[in-house]
């Protein structure tokens, strides 16, 4: 079935079964591979990008119900690479095998954007579901704060 | 580099390190200004002249060093580049970072000596031969101007890429076709003494980390071939079980499926299986492939293995540990020392099977054309990707091409644990003439990865009238298919076989009991387990004795110099008390592996209801030399956090002989909400030793836990995971 979708500001038309779950739509039919696939059980937030501004696990996102939205991808978060979160993981060095850091810096800035200054508390709600196997966390958590203080 | 690169030039600032030698910190480092590594970093480096295989320079400045290793997390791209550069003498910011072609290494009779990444010895291990690589090209290129300028080679200075001789000056790509035809007549020796580096030891940002930033790096799920296809795979849910029938006719017509293909078992080295019975569907996305393979009929036999569970295993272990050992190291005298002794501490001690679930599902893509062989792996050594697609294939090496990609971890998994996916992606390609990517899924991923193995132990120690142990006996026991080799009996009581402390007289058994999980090395083989084992006793042997924990292991390891500056930076780090009010408790713990020390003190409270929170972990440890205090830094949080998880919320449950827990719902492991705090220290011995560190960490994690459990509590936790244990308290 033909959809059409939104990533990035740009239009793909798709020919996917209409349940296919955005994240493979993302990765193997538009060729947008930032985006992870980590347990497609939205257990483990790789697969996080943003629909209308919310982060949303692609995993769990069938297609045909982001028709008309509004999706981001970790590769289109900023024109240059340079969004505050991404300019803050650089200074910190946040990552280490990277894998799960796309889904990590797509909350993390969907976060910010709805809480200027998060508290210890609401860090760690907004960014509970993303697990990292290398064990960043305490990286990711100053990776946030840096980020607020830039301004997002 | 353009005009705001270069107006943006940053400037190297001086600070005191926390080690206090001088830090060289850049400041903002960006993508484009501070040193860096490709999104694809196994292309090719286009323009430039080699100097020898680790090296490439060119007229615009760029030194791109080669990689050999594996990039998971750890570092080690950053590490090997920074150990060349050291000796090259090169701006730091010029140097461009490149994965080693495999292909070549094997070609040329394994030229970049080893690419295997595991043990934790890219940098205990292959520093000599790397820092000689940067070494032997900065004394060829010195050479090779010397001869031009028609001086001595002494006369010349190699400075931060430029030759120097009185009045003559020239970049070193100018030489570097000169230089990789020069025979030295003694290769030059490298810098040993940490006090002559200019740049190991200074704390280098990670070249790769821009690249993981943005989405632009490449991993081997990440691959894209033209005219690929895709494969979803299931093996047999129960290992080793046989696939009996499947019925491809119920799914041939679902979308996109291109064909349903048998897979059957390959024996690998020491007992393992390489590849199991399986069945892939091939489609023409992998959405498609799994979504029709989840509906696919399939009869497995299973044989008696299906008869196992996690309580059957426990029940195994529970009577072996009753019972002698197949190997012993006899001391009639220690058993006799504890058969009379007036105070006899013994206690028995279980960790079950973990599995590495790196964040990255196992993959592989192949693709087999007439004339050569492509791969693209996640595994840790990209060397034996080759052999491995070479030998399913019935070829020769020399036309397999293997495609190093960054790892979304690994963990010591990637090694054994890539290799039956790779064989699925070479068989289909074969089969199918087509380039094939297989991927499992999470669930697939850890039912079929070969898992640490799951141990079991009983110590028992007589304690002597000034409270310390007279004589000990230790058995020791765990499951694992490798009767020979590094997984075997080997790890299986690495640690408790060889505890450091001085108990005159020790008696050691172990078994190495049959399973039908395969297993494999998992970060900190043998001491990822035996430490809690270990390290937990000791808590119970000095409190029985009315030591002290901490003060009983200064007490055992007087002798021992590195043990004790460890011990004694961890004391003075953590604040180590003993009275906190109830509920509150601090515990430690000290293990060795890797050649290296590593020292954990772990704060936590437990409410009276039992919920345990880990406040704060102060770990210290000591690897004799650091070349990179960041990463050093970070491979010491990231165990902790790792170890941590397995600990307190991992373990495996098996039943009807499948693993059952195969997705981060039910293997729920450490999240931020639980991570503690985490300080590290290094307490650098210097000398001759060089260990590892991307593993020690871990292993005294949790047992310094268990123990501070133990003070808060009263509670002496014996088995993983602590979640399992009633904590609650009066
Ligand atoms: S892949 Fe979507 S939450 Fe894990
Ligand atoms: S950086 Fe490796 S899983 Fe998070």
């Amino acid at each position: 079935m033909a959809l059409s979708l939104t990533i990035n500001g740009t239009t793909h038309n798709v020919d996917v079964e209409p349940e296919t779950p955005l994240l493979w739509v993302i990765r193997d039919e538009v060729g947008l591979t930032g985006t992870k696939y980590g347990c497609g059980a939205a257990r483990c937030g790789s697969c996080t990008v943003h629909v209308d501004g919310q982060p949303a696990k692609s995993c769990q996102l069938q297609a045909a119900s982001v028709v008309g939205k509004k999706i981001t991808t970790i590769e289109g978060l900023s024109p240059d690479g340079n969004h505050p979160v991404q300019v803050a993981w650089r200074e910190v060095g946040v990552p280490q095998c990277g894998y799960c850091q796309s889904g990590q810096i797509m909350s993390a800035a969907a976060l910010l954007a709805r809480t200027r200054n998060p508290s210890e508390n609401e860090i760690e709600q907004a960014m509970s579901d993303n697990l990292c196997r290398c064990g960043t966390y305490l990286r990711i958590k100053a990776g946030i704060r840096r980020a607020a203080q830039l301004g997002v | 580099m353009n005009a705001i690169n270069v107006s943006r030039r940053f400037f190297i600032q001086s600070t005191l390190a926390a080690g206090g030698g001088l830090m060289l910190g850049f400041h903002l480092p960006t993508s484009a200004e501070a040193a860096y590594t490709d999104a694809k970093p196994w292309k090719t480096p286009e323009k430039g002249i080699e100097v020898n295989a680790w090296l490439v320079l060119d007229t615009d400045g760029t030194v791109t060093i080669r990689v050999p290793h594996t990039e998971m997390g750890q570092g080690g791209m950053t590490s090997v580049a920074l150990m060349i550069a050291e000796e090259l003498d090169v701006e730091w910011t010029k140097v461009r970072a490149v994965f080693a072609d495999p292909n070549r290494h094997l070609r040329n009779g394994k030229e970049y000596k080893v690419m295997s990444t595991h043990g934790s010895q890219l940098v205990a291990l292959q520093h000599p031969h790397l820092m000689q690589a940067g070494a032997s090209a900065r004394e060829r290129l010195k050479e090779a101007a010397a001869q031009a300028w028609g001086v001595k080679r002494a006369d010349v200075t190699a400075k931060q890429g430029v030759l120097t001789a009185g009045a003559k000056s020239a970049a070193y790509a100018e030489f570097a076709a000169a230089a990789a035809k020069v025979v030295l007549d003694q290769e030059p020796a490298i810098k040993k003494d940490p006090s002559k580096w200019w740049l190991l030891g200074t704390g280098a940002m990670r070249l790769d980390i821009p690249a993981k930033t943005d989405g632009s790096a490449q991993y081997a799920i990440d691959t894209k071939v033209p005219g690929m296809v895709y494969a979803a795979v299931k093996a047999s849910p129960v290992p080793w079980g046989k696939l009996k029938s499947f019925n491809a006719d119920a799914i041939k017509n679902r979308p996109g499926v291109i064909a349903v293909h048998e897979l059957r078992a390959v024996a690998g080295k020491r007992g393992q299986p390489d590849l199991q019975d399986a069945v892939a569907v091939v489609a023409t996305s992998w959405w498609k492939a799994k979504t029709a393979l989840d509906m696919l009929p399939v009869e497995w036999d299973f044989g008696d293995a299906a008869n196992t569970s996690s309580k059957l295993y426990s029940e195994t272990a529970k009577k072996a540990l009753g019972e002698k050992g197949e190997m012993s190291k006899e001391d009639p005298k220690a058993l006799e020392v504890i058969a009379a002794s007036q105070k006899v501490v013994t206690a028995d001690y279980e960790r079950p099977f973990e599995t590495h679930a790196r964040m990255e599902p196992i993959n592989a893509t192949v693709h087999v054309q007439d004339d050569r062989v492509d791969v693209w792996s996640p595994t840790q050594d990209q060397s034996a990707a080759v052999l491995l697609v070479a030998d399913q294939l019935g070829i020769d090496p020399k036309n397999v091409y293997a495609h190093p990609m960054f790892l979304g971890g690994g963990f010591g998994g990637n090694g054994g644990g890539g290799t039956g996916v790779t064989r699925q992606a070479a068989e289909l390609s074969k089969r199918l003439k087509k380039p094939v990517k297989v991927l499992w899924t999470r669930e697939e991923d850890v039912a079929q990865d070969k898992q640490r193995p799951m141990s079991a132990a009983r110590l028992s120690a007589a304690i002597g009238p000034k409270g310390l142990p007279e004589a000990i006996f230790t058995r020791a026991l765990w499951f694992s298919q490798d009767k020979q080799n590094q997984i075997g009996p080997a790890t299986a009581d690495y640690g408790i076989r060889n505890m450091p402390y001085n108990i005159p007289l020790r008696h050691h058994e172990r078994h190495n009991l049959d399973t039908h999980i395969p297993s494999s090395t998992h970060r900190a083989p043998g001491a990822n387990q035996t430490g809690f084992i270990t390290e937990v006793f000791v808590d119970e042997m000095a409190r029985a004795g009315g030591w002290d924990p901490l003060e009983w292991r200064f007490e055992m390891l007087k002798d021992k110099a590195d043990w004790m500056l460890v011990l004694n930076t961890l004391k003075e780090k953590a604040g180590y008390r003993t009275d906190l009010p109830k509920g509150q408790g601090m515990g430690v713990a000290a293990v060795e592996c890797h050649g290296t020390i590593a020292a954990a003190c772990a704060t936590v409270s437990v409410t009276r209801r039992g919920v345990l929170r880990v406040e704060k972990i102060v770990v210290v440890a000591d690897p004799g030399h650091c070349i990179n205090p960041h990463a050093a830094k970070e491979q010491m949080e990231g165990a902790t956090c790792y170890e941590l998880g397995h600990a307190w919320l991992g373990g495996l449950n098996i039943e009807g002989g499948r693993i059952v827990n195969t997705n981060f719902d039910t293997y729920n492991l450490l999240r931020m909400e639980l991570m503690p705090e985490v300080e590290t220290h290094l307490a650098l011995s210097g000398g001759t030793k060089w260990g590892g560190m991307g593993e020690p960490a871990g292993p005294p994690v949790p047992p310094a836990v268990a123990n501070a459990i133990f003070a808060a509590t009263g509670k002496r936790i014996r088995s993983t995971p602590f979640k399992s244990h009633d904590l609650s308290w009066a």
